[in-house]
């Protein structure tokens, strides 16, 4: 992990080559999806990567396949072409070892089960695995996306910011080294969902986690990333990869500055140039 | 600082007196609730005393309440041994025709194929109006409990099944791509998820078999017996024993409600999270 300090300008095909440093590696990838009436090509050969430890978030207008492309990465769908790596392995391999992570649009919580008990439901599905040793508990996760005190209530008695907070917990347990996020603040209040922003910030600083993260919201993208992956609809392809040059450590009002006007101009740029 | 606390305590004695009202206007909602569907039904009684008091209805035509009411006492052996029969057939027939509904569910939910060989063949038999299935089943099973109890199992079977069957697919579908993620196995998936999705609508079947599965016994006991509500119902029209007609329906309803509130109170015991959206 001690090379994934500055991360290269440019997701380039050489480091593909070099399986060790990149959580994800995507080469090629098409998804197309046959209906009664037309055949739609959501993914046209897509390529990129995301080196472990990055923060990878992808943009794009709906439509673009962004979902898609984040499902083909875990495993929830097979790509028509091209090849995946997830850590070097393939994405059922990833899957399987528990190596993923996945927050979804809809916190996506069992109504049934309290907070505690969404938090839980990994140990007791897929071969009822123990934690490891000093792995964060569930107990432990709910304080760290700060929902101390919380654990016994049911999701329909907790806010939209604090089921997806319960979402965020359920997926960390066990500690995987990737976590693909599928628009998790989409249906939230712009409040809310920039404490969140600020808190995931911070939730990767501290468990060093490969986070791949779709939105469609360009300051999200850029507030959160080190690197936009941004993308282009009919057929969803990749239209540029921008680095951001922000420090680690980010404040919200860092949104305010003259670097990040910079870059969100020159994205929504990317993005516009479509139209 | 004094005048901050004074603001302070009239905002307090203000919320006192917000809730004090709240209180006070949902316990009259809750009597209202209450009352007023009782003094509905008193109104009904009314209605129908008047009408046969004022048309001179002659007693095996129609009793009046009071006459009803007084056949509840006199008769009331009568009544409840022929109470005991339908309540062992509804409640037997219910267990039987729920269970095989949700082993029947579980299996159709398993395999698409089983759902497509079986479901038009299910339809086919439930559009079979009860009245015109219960000679068949007589015929076949004797004159014991047992076609009265096959008679309420094949009316409780068909709502059940329906709404089983919903609510073990009606599963959220990220949910369904979380357990994926989590490499969940079929029997994970149907025990942790599919199994509590179904619940609500489990019940919501539940409660439309309960009322169904005493209708079944009733009209089984139409045919070839002579015992049970519905065989004291054809008795006493034959006799032109009206009063003891209208007491034997009124023991017959008064349990179908009382088995459709165990059911909703059972309900209300095991669902006790919100269903994600109301169906």
């Amino acid at each position: 992990m001690a090379g994934a300090k500055a991360l290269s300008s440019i997701a380039s095909q050489e480091a593909a080559g070099d399986q060790q440093l990149n959580a994800v590696v995507c080469q090629n990838v098409s998804m197309r999806f046959v209906t009664d009436r037309r055949t739609v090509t959501a993914l046209d050969n897509i390529s990129f990567s995301v080196e472990a430890g990055g923060f990878l978030c992808v943009l794009g207008p709906s439509g673009c396949g962004k979902s898609t492309l984040l499902r083909v990465v875990a495993d929830l769908i097979d790509p028509s072409s091209g090849t995946l790596s997830v850590f070097g392995r393939t994405p059922r391999q990833a899957r399987i070892n528990r190596e993923l992570g996945f927050v979804f649009q809809d916190a996506a919580l069992l109504p049934w089960r309290s907070a505690l008990g969404n938090v839980e439901l990994p140990l007791e599905v897929g071969g009822r695995r123990n934690l490891a040793k000093g792995a964060p508990t569930p107990r432990e996760l709910l304080r760290l996306v700060g929902l101390e005190g919380w654990e016994t209530s049911f999701p329909h008695e907790l806010s939209g910011g604090m089921r997806q907070r319960v979402a965020i917990a359920r997926a960390l347990l066990g500690g995987p080294r990737l976590l693909l996020m599928d628009e998790p603040f989409g249906a939230l209040d712009e409040i809310t969902r920039d404490r969140l922003n600020e808190e995931l910030r911070r939730i990767w600083l501290e468990t060093g986690t490969t986070i791949l993260f779709v939105t469609h919201s360009v300051y999200e993208a850029i507030y959160l990333g080190e690197t936009v992956l941004v993308l282009a609809a009919n057929p969803g392809r990749v239209r540029a990869t921008v680095k951001i040059d922000l420090p680690r450590g980010r404040a919200l009002s860092i949104r305010e500055t003259e670097p990040f006007n910079r870059v969100a101009t020159r994205t929504r740029e990317l993005l516009g140039s479509e139209l | 600082m004094s005048v901050s606390a004074g603001v302070s305590q009239a905002l307090a004695a203000e919320i006192q007196s917000a809730e004090a009202e709240y209180r006070r206007r949902k316990r009259r909602e809750s009597w209202q609730r209450r009352i007023l569907p009782c003094v509905g039904i008193l109104i009904g009684i009314g209605v129908w005393a008047a009408l046969v008091h004022v048309f001179k209805v002659p007693p095996f035509i129609a009793p009046s309440p009071m006459t009803v009411a007084a056949t509840f006492v006199a008769k009331s052996d009568v009544l409840m041994n022929n109470l005991w029969p339908t309540v062992v057939e509804a409640v037997g027939g219910f267990l039987i025709g729920n269970l095989f509904a949700i082993a029947l569910a579980t299996a159709f939910v398993h395999s698409k194929a089983i759902s497509q060989t079986f479901f038009a063949l299910v339809v086919l038999i439930n559009s079979i109006p009860v009245v015109a299935k219960a000679p068949i089943l007589v015929l076949l099973l004797g004159n014991g409990f047992a076609p009265k109890i096959a008679i309420a199992a094949v009316i409780s079977f068909f709502p059940t099944l329906v709404n089983m069957v919903r609510g073990l697919e009606s599963v959220n579908p990220q949910a369904m791509e979380l357990m994926r993620v989590l490499s969940a196995s079929k029997p994970e998936v149907f025990m942790k998820l599919r199994i509590y999705n179904s619940l609500p609508y489990l019940f919501s079947g539940l409660r439309i078999s309960a009322s169904a599965s005493v209708i079944g016994a009733i009209v089984g006991e139409w045919i070839g017996s002579n015992y049970g509500i519905g065989a004291l119902i054809i008795q006493a029209t034959y006799a032109f024993d009206s009063a003891l007609l209208y007491a034997a329906v009124f023991v017959g309803s008064a349990f179908s409600v009382l088995f459709f509130m165990a059911i909703s109170l059972a309900e209300r015991l095991i669902v006790r999270w919100q269903p994600p959206s109301v169906v």
